[in-house]
C-alpha cells in the first residue's frame, strides 16, 4: 500500500469514525449544554450515558425493538437529571459534588442490573446507505448513518434557534445569567432548572442508547470511555453555543477515531497513545480556551464553573 | 463552617467560655452525627433495594461484617484495602480544603506506581535494594506531585476547571501506563497479563509485625496525621483554609494563592503517589493494569464522608476497605455481582451530600439559631 492511498484510508476511516463516534459526544453535550444554560453543571452526565446504554440494551432484547429501548433510554437518563436537580435543589449543596455522587450511582445501577446482559445480543439501529453512490466500499461504509446523527443535527439547529427566538429559549437563559433577575420576573428557577436538568438528562441517555444499540453496538461494563465527561469540557469549549457543540462534537469524534483508523491500515504501535488523544485533545482546549476573555464572556452568569 | 458564635442574651460574662466550649462540641457532635444519618438512610435505601430483588438485607450486612471485621483474615484483608484509600482520601480531602474538587487521584496513583516499577525494573537483582526503595519512593511522589500540581497550576494560572482536568488526566496518566506496559517495558518472561518486570519478593515492602499487613498502612496513617497537624496547626493550613473560604479576601490579605493551590495539588498528588508506590513496592511488585483498582475513585467518597478531616480519614478508609475487601464473599454467597459494592457507594455519597443541606438546621446542635424566617 502506497503512501497517498494509505493516508486516503486513514481520512475516510476517520470521517466515518467521526460521524459514527462524534454522535454519543453530540446528543450529552446538546444536554449538558441545556442544562448549564440554566445555571447548573451536571457532571453525572458519563453515569447517565452508561445507564442509557444499559437501559436501552436491555429494553431491545426484551421487546426486539430499538426505538423502544432508545426511548426508555432516555426516559432513565431524565429520571437521573431530575435526581440531580432535585437534589441540587436543597440549599448549601454543590451542584459538581452531587455530579459526581451521580456518576457513581449511574455507573453503579448500570452494572448491577446489566450484568445479564454482556452475553445476549439485542437488535440494534437501522443505518441509512447515504454512500450508495460510490463504487468505493470503503466510501460506502464511512456513509453507513444511523437516523440519529441527522436528529442530532437537526436538534443543534433547533436549540440554536429556539434559544435565540424563543420564549423558553429567553427564560432559560435568563435563569442561566441571573437568577435573581429571573425571579423579579416572576419565573420559577429551580422548576426551570429542573426542566432543563431533566431535558439534559434524556438527551445523555439517548446517547448512551447510541453506544450499545448502534455503535460500538453491544453493551458491555467497558463501553464508555468518559464520553459524558469530555462532553461538558466539549461545551466549554463550544461556548455554550448548540452550532459549535455540534462542530466541537465532529471534532472530538474524528479524534476518537484516529486510533482504529490506524489500526486499520496496520499502524498497531502506539494504539494506547492513540486512544488517548481524546482526552489530550480535550485538555489542551480547555486550556487554550477557559481561561480566555470569550469564553468568560459567553458564559452564564449563574455557573459555577467559571467562578 | 465556622460561623461566629452568638452569645444568646441573659448569657454572664462568666459562663461565656463555657458556652464557647459547649457550643464547639456541638458543633463536633454535628459533624459526626449528620455523616452517620446519612449513612443509615443509606444503608436503608439499599436494603430496600435489596428486598425488591428478593435478598436479605440481613445477610448483607452481616457478611460485611464478616468478610471486612469478622476474622483476623478479614481484618487484614480490610487493613490491605484501607491503606490505599487513606492516602487516596488525602488526594481528595487537602485541595478541598482550598475549595478545590480535585478527583484525579485514581491517575497519579497509577502514574506513580507505574514509574516506581519502571525506575527499577533495570535495578531489580542488581542494585541494593535500599537504593532502588528510595528511587522509587522518590519518582513515585515526583509524577504524583507533577501530575495533580499541573492541574492546580491549570486551575489558577489558565482558569481551566480542575475537576474536569483531573479526570482527563486520569484517563490519560492510564493511556501511558499501559502504553509502556505493552510496549517497550513488557515483561516478555511474564506468561500472565502485560507487566513490567516483577521485584524479586525478598526486596519488597515487609509486613508490620504482627499484623497481616505491609508498612504501607503504617505510612498512611502517619500522613493523615502529619497533614492533619499541618492543615490544622501551621500557618500553611491557615492560609490554604482562608484561601478556600474566600479567595477574594486571601487576596486582599497578601495570601500567595496561586502557590498555595499548586502547593496543596502537589502534596494531594504526593499522596497518590505514595499510594501507587506501595501497591507496587508491596503488593504487586510490578505495574500493570491492576493499578488501576478503582482506590482513587472510592477514596473520593471517603473523603467526603471524613469532611475532608485527615483525622477522620483513618476509621471512614477502615470502614470503606472492610466493604470493599466483603465484596468478594458477597459476589460467592448472595450471587450479587460486584457491581453491589459500587453502587452502594454511589448512593451513599448521594445522600451524603444532599445530608449536606441539613448543617446548622437542628437545634439540638446549634442553640442559637432563631426559628426559620417565613
Amino acid at each position: 500500500m502506497d503512501g497517498s492511498s494509505a493516508l486516503a484510508t486513514v481520512l475516510i476511516a476517520m470521517l466515518g469514525g467521526a460521524i459514527r463516534v462524534s454522535t454519543p459526544f453530540l446528543f450529552v453535550a446538546l444536554g449538558e449544554m441545556l442544562t448549564e444554560r440554566s445555571g447548573r453543571i451536571n457532571l453525572g452526565l458519563e453515569g447517565t450515558l452508561v445507564l442509557g446504554a444499559m437501559s436501552g440494551y436491555a429494553i431491545s432484547y426484551h421487546t426486539g425493538s430499538p426505538w423502544l429501548g432508545l426511548l426508555v433510554a432516555g426516559c432513565a437518563g431524565m429520571m437521573m437529571g431530575a435526581l440531580h436537580a432535585l437534589i441540587c435543589r436543597l440549599p448549601k449543596v454543590n451542584d459538581i459534588a452531587v455530579g459526581i455522587a451521580l456518576m457513581l450511582f449511574g455507573l453503579g445501577i448500570a452494572f448491577f442490573l446489566g450484568k445479564a446482559y454482556i452475553q445476549p445480543s439485542a437488535p440494534r439501529l437501522p443505518s441509512i446507505p447515504l454512500g450508495f453512490w460510490s463504487d468505493n466500499p470503503q466510501i460506502a461504509q464511512a456513509l453507513q448513518i444511523n437516523p440519529l446523527f441527522l436528529i442530532g443535527i437537526a436538534l443543534a439547529f433547533f436549540l440554536a434557534w429556539a434559544l435565540k427566538n424563543t420564549r423558553p429559549g429567553l427564560i432559560l437563559r435568563v435563569t442561566g445569567d441571573s437568577e435573581a433577575a429571573a425571579r423579579a420576573l416572576g419565573h420559577p428557577v429551580m422548576l426551570i432548572r429542573l426542566i432543563a436538568t431533566a431535558c439534559g438528562g434524556f438527551l445523555a441517555g439517548v446517547g448512551g442508547a447510541f453506544l450499545s444499540l448502534y455503535y460500538p453496538g453491544s453493551w458491555n461494563e467497558g463501553l464508555s470511555s468518559g464520553q459524558g465527561l469530555m462532553a461538558v469540557a466539549l461545551v466549554i469549549f463550544a461556548r455554550w453555543d448548540p452550532i459549535r457543540c455540534m462542530v466541537a462534537a465532529m471534532l472530538f469524534g474524528a479524534a476518537g477515531a484516529l486510533g482504529p483508523s490506524l489500526q486499520a491500515i496496520g499502524i498497531t504501535q502506539g494504539y494506547y497513545f492513540f486512544n488517548a488523544a481524546p482526552y489530550i485533545l480535550t485538555l489542551l482546549l480547555m486550556i487554550g480556551s477557559a481561561g480566555s476573555k470569550k469564553a468568560l464572556r459567553d458564559a452564564p452568569g449563574e455557573l459555577a464553573l467559571t467562578r | 463552617m465556622n460561623q461566629p458564635v452568638t452569645v444568646p442574651a441573659g448569657m454572664t460574662a462568666s459562663n461565656r467560655a463555657g458556652g464557647e466550649r459547649l457550643a464547639r462540641f456541638r458543633r463536633g457532635a454535628e459533624a459526626v452525627a449528620i455523616p452517620l444519618l446519612a449513612l443509615l438512610i443509606s444503608a436503608g435505601l439499599f436494603s430496600i433495594f435489596l428486598l425488591i430483588l428478593g435478598k436479605s438485607p440481613v445477610q448483607f450486612y452481616s457478611l460485611i461484617w464478616l468478610g471486612g471485621f469478622g476474622t483476623p483474615f478479614s481484618w487484614s484483608n480490610t487493613l490491605l484495602r484501607a491503606a490505599p484509600l487513606m492516602f487516596a482520601a488525602l488526594a481528595v480531602a487537602i485541595p478541598a480544603r482550598l475549595g478545590l474538587t480535585m478527583i484525579g487521584g485514581e491517575g497519579a496513583l497509577v502514574l506513580g506506581g507505574f514509574a516506581a516499577a519502571a525506575v527499577a525494573v533495570p535495578m531489580i537483582g542488581t542494585t541494593n535494594p535500599l537504593v532502588m526503595h528510595a528511587l522509587m519512593l522518590m519518582v513515585a511522589m515526583a509524577a504524583g506531585a507533577f501530575w495533580i500540581g499541573l492541574a492546580g497550576g491549570l486551575r489558577y494560572y489558565r482558569g481551566v476547571n480542575e475537576t474536569i482536568s483531573t479526570l482527563l488526566l486520569s484517563y490519560i496518566a492510564i493511556a501511558i501506563m499501559n502504553f509502556f506496559v505493552e510496549g517497550a517495558l513488557r515483561d516478555p518472561a511474564d506468561p500472565n497479563k502485560p507487566s513490567t518486570k516483577t521485584m524479586l519478593p525478598e526486596t519488597m515492602i515487609g509486613k508490620i509485625p504482627g499484623i497481616d499487613v505491609h508498612w504501607g498502612l503504617a505510612a498512611a496513617v502517619l500522613t493523615c496525621l502529619l497533614l492533619y497537624v499541618l492543615m490544622q496547626r501551621t500557618t500553611y493550613g491557615f492560609a490554604c483554609r482562608i484561601a478556600g473560604g474566600n479567595p477574594r479576601a486571601a487576596l486582599a490579605q497578601g495570601l500567595p494563592v496561586g502557590k498555595l493551590i499548586v502547593s496543596a495539588a502537589m502534596i494531594a498528588g504526593i499522596c497518590a503517589g505514595l499510594a501507587g508506590y506501595f501497591e507496587v513496592a508491596a503488593v504487586h511488585g510490578k505495574a500493570n493494569a491492576s493499578l488501576a483498582a478503582g482506590y482513587g475513585f472510592t477514596g473520593i467518597l471517603v473523603a467526603f464522608l471524613a469532611r475532608h478531616n485527615p483525622l477522620a480519614i483513618i476509621p471512614v478508609a477502615i470502614l470503606f476497605g472492610g466493604i470493599a475487601a466483603a465484596g468478594g464473599i458477597i459476589q460467592r454467597r448472595m450471587g450479587l455481582p460486584d457491581a453491589s459494592v459500587l453502587l452502594l457507594q454511589g448512593l451513599t455519597v448521594l445522600v451524603l451530600l444532599a445530608s449536606e443541606t441539613l448543617y446548622g438546621r437542628f437545634r439540638l446542635f446549634n442553640p442559637t439559631i432563631r426559628t426559620e424566617r417565613t
